[in-house]
C-alpha cells in the first residue's frame, strides 16, 4: 500500500451572540416555542426589509481580530438563493465576494499554523421537524435570521487530531472573546468537513468530498477517520473519488452520498439591494480590538507568573472559560490561588463530570467554596470535615438548582432558605471547638510538662519556639491555631 | 360644491369649510366606482371607507387641529401593504392574500388623515407597462375603453383621471407611475430612489423600485411627496437627508433654467411622430427664458437590456418567497417537495412573471453571470456617472414620456419584446435613480393625452415640480 497524505479544511458555523437577530429586532434566543421569535422581517414576508444589526458586524470583526484577521474596509452582503422550507425568503443573506474577515490562524500543539481563509457573517435558517405522514414536516422560524460566523479554514489540516484540536482551539477563543456560545447540543456550532487524500510528497491534490453539519466533535472525528480510509481504500482498489456531499451517519458509523457536484445547487449570488454596503472604519476596529478580552493563553499565562500555579493546573483551569471565570470570581473573595485551584481541579470538577453545567455556581457558589477553604485555613474546620461540609453543601446546592441540570435522577428542592456552608457546618458539628481558654491551658502544659527545653530559648529561640507548638498542637490533637500558639508562647518564653 | 374633479389640496380646504362632509365625499367616488366598474381600474373597495370617513367629519366637528391631507380619500396600488387588508399584487398566487403589517408609507398617510378607498389593479407584480399582465383582467384607459390604461401602475392612473378618488400611490420600476400618468392625462412622479421608504411595498426589483403618488395637480404632487418621502428606520437603504416642504416652497419657474436634451431620443422622438410637439416644447422654453442644450450619452440605447437585465435578476430572487409553502396558494396533490415547488408556482405565477423569472435566472446563472448582470451593473454605473457629469451643467433633462398615446388592448400582448420597447424612454431614470416627473403636454392623433417627462439632479424633486407648476399654468400649444 502506498503512503497517504489526509487533507482537510473546514466551514465552522458559529451563532453569533447578540442580543438581537441579524437583519431585525427578534429575539436571538434558543429553546423558545415555536415561531414565537419572529417577525415579518425573518419570516420574509412580502414588503418586509432587512435591516443590518451592526452589533453582529462588530462582533464578526472582534472574532476576526481574535483569530488574527485582516479587517476588510469594504463588505457585501449578498444572497444565496435557494428553495428549501426552512429558508423562508428563498435566499439566505450571506456574504461571498467581499466577507468582514480574510486570513488569520491558529497555532496547533506540534507548530503547524492552520490558517484560515475567511470569515463571513449571514443568517441562520429555520429549522424543520418531520413529523407522521398526517401532520406533515413543521417548520420553526425562531432560528431563522440568527447571525452565523462562517469560518472558513484553507486546507491545512491532516487528521481528526489536528481537526478536533483546531475546532477546540477555535471554540475557546471564540467562547473568551465573547461573541459565540458555541453550544454544540443546541446547533450554536456546527462544523462541515471537506476532505481528500493525495500519495505522500504529492503536490496534487484529490478530488475531495464534503460532510455537512457535523455537530460535535467526536462526530467530526469519527467522520474524518472514516472518510479518510474509505478514500485510500477506493484509490488502492483502482477507484477513483467523485466529488460530492456525504452525509454523516453517527449511528451507523458510515457516511452516504447526498448529491454529486453535477447536480448541485447553482445558488445565482448577486449583492442584496436591499443592504447597504459595510464600510468599515479603521478606528472602528482598534476600538473592537480593545474590546477583546485576556483569552485563555492570556490568562493561563497570569496563573502560572503571578499566582504561582503550576503550568498543569492553570491549563485545566482556563479550558473552559466557565471554570476559569469561576476561579476568577473566587479569586476576588479572597487571594488564595493555590487553594483555590486545587478545590476546583479536585472536588469540583469531579462533580461537574456527574453535572454537567457552564454555571459552577449550580454545584457551589463561590461564596461557599471560599467559606469553606476560609475554615480550613483558620483550622476552624478538620479536613476530613471539610471535605464532608463540601459534599453536604454541594449536594444542597445541585438540588435547588436541579432544573438546571439534565439529570434524570434530581428532584428539585423548593426551599428558598440561604445555603450557608458556616451555618451548615455548625448545625453538623463540623467546626472546631478549641476555644482561647483551652489553647491558654494548652501553652501552660506544655510549659509545664516540659520545663527544660525552655532552658536553651535564648540560643536557639525558634527551634525552642517549634518544639512547643509541635506539643500544643499535640494536645490540642490538630485543633489549636498555630499562629495564635505561637503568639502566647513567645509571650511566655520571653517574660 | 361641487365635488367633481377635485385635487386633495381643494378638497382639506372645502372639508375645513365644511363645503361638504367626508363621508359624501366618499359616496361620491365609490359612486363614482361604480359607474366606471368597467374600468376595472379598482380591485376592491375596502368596507370601512365610509366609516373611517364618518371618523374624520367628526374630528373635523370636533375643531381640533387638522392634518395636512385631513379626509382626502385615495386608492393604493395593489402591491402596497395596509394591515388587515387583501395585497394580491394582481396576481392569482396572493389572492387574498392579507397584509399582516402596514407599509411605512400607507401609515405615514393614515397620519396624514386620509381615508383608503380601495385597492387599484396593476400588472402582476408590477410587471408590465399596459396592465394587461394583470390575473383579474386588464384596465381600461379612462379615455377610452379600447385603449390600456399603461402600467404597470394602470389602476391607479384610471382611478385619479376617472375621478374615483384625489390621489394614487403607485410604484415605479422602469416606468410604472410615469407612463400610466401620460396615458391618461394625469401627474406622476417617480421620485429619487431611496427618498420614500420600500418598507411594505411587495418588491419587484428592489434596487429599482420607487412608490410615488399619481395627481391630478403638480400641487398635490409636491404636497403628497413631502409627506411620503424620508428615512425610514425599516428601510436602511432610504436617504437620510432631511424632506424639503415640495409644496410650500413650490414656485413655477423656469427662466434661467437650463434644460438638457439627449442626442439619442431625437431618432426615437421622430419615430414616435409626435416629434413636432415635443420640439414646440423646446422652442417655447427658450421662448421662456430657459436654455436648451443637447448632450450626448452614447449608452443610451443599453438602457433597456440593462434595465431588462438587472430587474429581472433581482425579481427572481425577490419572488423566491411565493413557493407555496407559506402564504402563498399552493398546489394540491403533490407528492413532494420539489413538486410542490413546481406544481405552485407554474400555477400561481401568469406568463410575463414567468418571464421575467426564467430570464431573471439566466442572467444569474453561473457561466453566464459575468456577461449579463456583471456587465449591465457596469453599464448601470457608467450611465450613472454620464448623468452626474450632465446635471453639473444642466438643470434638468426632458424627453417624452411614452412612444405616443396609449395602445389598444391586445395590440402588443404577443410581442413581449415590442412591449419592453415601450418603456424606452422611462426606464432611464429607474437605472440611474433619478427623480422624474410625466406631465401632460398636448394631445396625440387619437385626441388622447401625451406627457413630457422631466428629469433632475439627485434629490431635486424641487426643481422637478417648480419646472412642471410653470409649463402646466403656461404652457398652452397642444392643449
Amino acid at each position: 500500500m502506498k503512503d497517504y497524505e489526509i487533507v482537510i479544511g473546514l466551514e465552522i458555523h458559529a451563532e453569533v451572540n447578540t442580543n438581537s437577530k441579524v437583519f431585525c429586532s427578534c429575539k436571538n434566543e434558543f429553546g423558545s416555542a415555536p415561531n414565537t421569535n419572529c417577525c415579518p422581517v425573518c419570516v420574509g414576508l412580502p414588503g418586509a426589509l432587512p435591516v443590518l444589526n451592526k452589533k453582529a458586524v462588530e462582533y464578526t470583526i472582534k472574532a476576526g481580530l481574535a483569530l488574527g484577521c485582516e479587517i476588510n474596509d469594504i463588505a457585501v452582503f449578498e444572497r444565496k438563493n435557494y428553495f428549501y422550507p426552512d429558508l423562508s425568503k428563498a435566499y439566505q443573506i450571506s456574504q461571498l465576494v467581499k466577507p468582514l474577515c480574510l486570513g488569520g490562524g491558529i497555532e496547533l500543539d506540534n507548530g503547524k499554523f492552520a490558517r484560515l481563509n475567511r470569515i463571513h457573517l449571514e443568517e441562520d435558517a429555520g429549522k424543520l421537524t418531520h413529523k407522521n405522514q398526517t401532520i406533515g414536516t413543521l417548520v420553526d422560524y425562531n432560528r431563522g435570521g440568527i447571525p452565523l460566523m462562517e469560518i472558513v479554514t484553507e486546507p491545512d489540516i491532516s487528521s481528526a487530531d489536528e481537526a478536533v484540536e483546531f475546532l477546540t482551539k477555535l471554540r475557546r477563543t471564540l467562547i473568551y472573546s465573547g461573541v459565540a456560545n458555541c453550544r454544540m447540543e443546541q446547533g450554536g456550532m456546527r462544523c462541515d468537513v471537506n476532505l481528500s487524500v493525495k500519495e505522500k510528497g504529492s503536490n496534487v491534490l484529490g478530488t475531495r468530498t464534503e460532510m455537512k453539519n457535523l455537530n460535535s466533535f467526536k462526530m467530526v472525528r469519527r467522520a474524518i477517520e472514516y472518510e479518510a480510509k474509505r478514500q485510500i481504500e477506493e484509490l488502492e482498489s483502482g477507484g477513483k473519488i467523485v466529488q460530492q456531499t456525504r452525509k454523516w451517519d453517527d449511528n451507523k458509523g458510515k457516511s452516504f452520498p447526498m448529491r454529486s457536484k453535477e447536480n448541485s445547487n447553482d445558488y445565482r449570488y448577486f449583492p442584496d439591494p436591499d443592504l447597504l454596503t459595510i464600510e468599515i472604519d479603521r478606528e472602528d476596529v482598534e476600538e473592537i480590538r480593545k474590546t477583546i478580552p485576556l483569552l485563555a493563553e492570556g490568562r493561563k499565562k497570569i496563573y502560572v507568573e503571578q499566582y504561582g500555579l503550576p503550568e498543569y493546573d492553570a491549563k485545566i483551569l482556563t479550558n473552559d472559560k466557565f471554570i476559569s471565570d469561576y476561579f476568577e470570581n473566587c479569586l476576588k473573595i479572597a487571594h488564595m490561588p493555590k487553594q483555590i485551584s486545587n478545590w476546583i481541579m479536585t472536588d469540583v470538577l469531579k462533580l461537574l463530570k456527574d453535572y454537567p453545567t457552564e454555571d459552577l455556581t449550580n454545584i457551589i457558589s463561590e461564596k461557599n467554596l471560599m467559606e469553606i477553604i476560609s475554615l480550613v485555613e483558620k483550622r476552624e474546620i478538620t479536613r476530613p470535615n471539610s471535605k464532608a461540609l463540601f459534599e453536604i453543601v454541594s449536594t444542597a446546592t445541585i438540588s435547588r438548582n436541579a432544573d438546571k441540570f439534565e439529570n434524570e435522577d434530581l428532584t428539585k428542592d423548593e426551599s428558598t432558605e440561604e445555603i450557608n456552608a458556616k451555618k451548615l457546618a455548625e448545625q453538623n458539628g463540623m467546626l472546631n471547638s478549641f476555644s482561647h481558654e483551652e489553647l491558654v491551658t494548652a501553652v501552660e502544659n506544655a510549659l509545664a510538662n516540659f520545663p527544660n527545653a525552655r532552658k536553651d530559648y535564648n540560643e536557639t529561640p525558634d527551634k525552642v519556639l517549634r518544639f512547643y507548638i509541635g506539643k500544643v498542637m499535640a494536645f490540642s490533637k490538630g485543633l489549636a491555631n498555630p499562629q495564635e500558639a505561637e503568639k502566647l508562647l513567645k509571650a511566655e518564653l520571653e517574660k | 360644491m361641487e365635488m367633481k374633479n377635485l385635487t386633495a389640496i381643494q378638497i382639506v380646504e372645502a372639508l375645513k369649510n365644511k363645503e361638504f362632509t367626508c363621508e359624501a365625499l366618499v359616496k361620491y367616488y365609490l359612486e363614482n366606482i361604480e359607474k366606471n366598474a368597467q374600468k376595472n381600474a379598482v380591485l376592491e373597495v375596502f368596507d370601512d371607507a365610509i366609516e373611517n370617513a364618518k371618523k374624520i367629519d367628526e374630528l373635523i366637528a370636533s375643531g381640533q387641529e387638522l392634518p395636512a391631507l385631513c379626509g382626502v380619500p385615495i386608492i393604493i396600488k395593489d402591491n402596497i401593504l395596509y394591515k388587515g387588508k387583501i395585497s394580491s399584487c394582481a396576481s392569482k398566487f396572493l389572492k387574498g392574500y392579507k397584509a399582516q403589517y402596514t407599509s411605512t408609507v400607507v401609515q405615514k398617510l393614515l397620519d396624514a388623515g386620509v381615508v383608503i378607498l380601495g385597492r387599484a389593479n396593476m400588472d402582476e407584480f408590477a410587471m408590465g407597462g399596459s396592465c394587461e399582465n394583470s390575473a383579474f383582467g386588464p384596465c381600461k384607459n379612462a379615455l377610452d375603453d379600447r385603449r390600456v390604461s399603461g402600467g404597470s401602475s394602470g389602476g391607479s392612473a384610471v382611478a385619479v383621471a376617472s375621478d374615483m378618488c384625489a390621489f394614487a400611490l403607485g410604484s415605479d420600476t422602469g416606468g410604472s407611475i410615469r407612463q400610466p400618468a401620460s396615458f391618461n392625462g394625469v401627474v406622476g412622479i417617480k421620485p429619487t430612489y431611496a427618498r420614500v421608504s420600500r418598507y411594505g411595498l411587495v418588491a419587484y426589483a428592489s434596487s429599482f423600485d420607487q412608490i410615488g403618488p399619481i395627481t391630478k395637480s403638480v400641487e398635490d404632487s409636491a404636497l403628497v411627496l413631502s409627506i411620503i418621502a424620508g428615512h425610514d428606520e425599516k428601510d436602511e437603504t432610504s436617504l437620510s437627508s432631511s424632506v424639503p416642504n415640495y409644496f410650500k416652497n413650490l414656485e413655477g419657474k423656469i427662466a434661467g433654467l437650463k434644460v438638457g436634451v439627449l442626442k439619442e431620443t431625437n431618432d426615437l422622438i421622430a419615430k414616435t411622430g409626435y416629434a413636432h410637439i415635443y420640439d414646440g416644447i423646446r422652442t417655447w422654453l427658450e421662448s421662456q427664458g430657459a436654455s436648451v442644450q443637447e448632450f450626448s450619452v452614447p449608452s443610451f440605447d443599453l438602457c433597456l437590456p440593462t434595465y431588462y437585465t438587472l430587474t429581472t435578476a433581482e425579481a427572481t430572487s425577490n419572488l423566491g418567497r411565493f413557493d407555496g409553502v407559506k402564504y402563498t396558494s399552493r398546489a394540491e396533490g403533490v407528492t413532494n417537495l420539489d413538486e410542490l415547488y413546481l406544481n405552485s408556482r407554474s400555477e400561481g405565477f401568469g406568463n410575463e412573471v414567468k418571464r421575467r423569472i426564467m430570464l431573471g435566472n439566466f442572467v444569474l446563472s453561473s457561466g453566464y453571470y459575468d456577461a449579463y448582470y456583471m456587465k449591465a451593473m457596469q453599464v448601470r454605473q457608467g450611465l450613472k456617472n454620464e448623468f452626474k457629469t450632465i446635471f453639473q451643467n444642466c438643470d434638468v433633462v426632458i424627453l417624452p414620456t411614452t412612444f405616443g398615446e396609449a395602445f389598444e388592448i391586445g395590440s402588443k400582448t404577443n410581442n413581449p419584446v415590442e412591449m419592453y420597447v415601450e418603456d424606452m424612454f422611462t426606464t432611464l431614470a429607474n437605472i440611474i435613480g433619478n427623480p422624474a416627473i410625466s406631465i401632460p403636454c398636448g394631445k396625440g392623433k387619437t385626441g388622447l393625452p401625451l406627457g413630457l417627462q422631466i428629469i433632475a439632479d439627485n434629490e431635486q424633486e424641487q426643481t422637478l415640480f417648480n419646472f412642471s407648476k410653470y409649463f402646466i399654468d403656461n404652457f398652452k400649444e397642444g392643449k
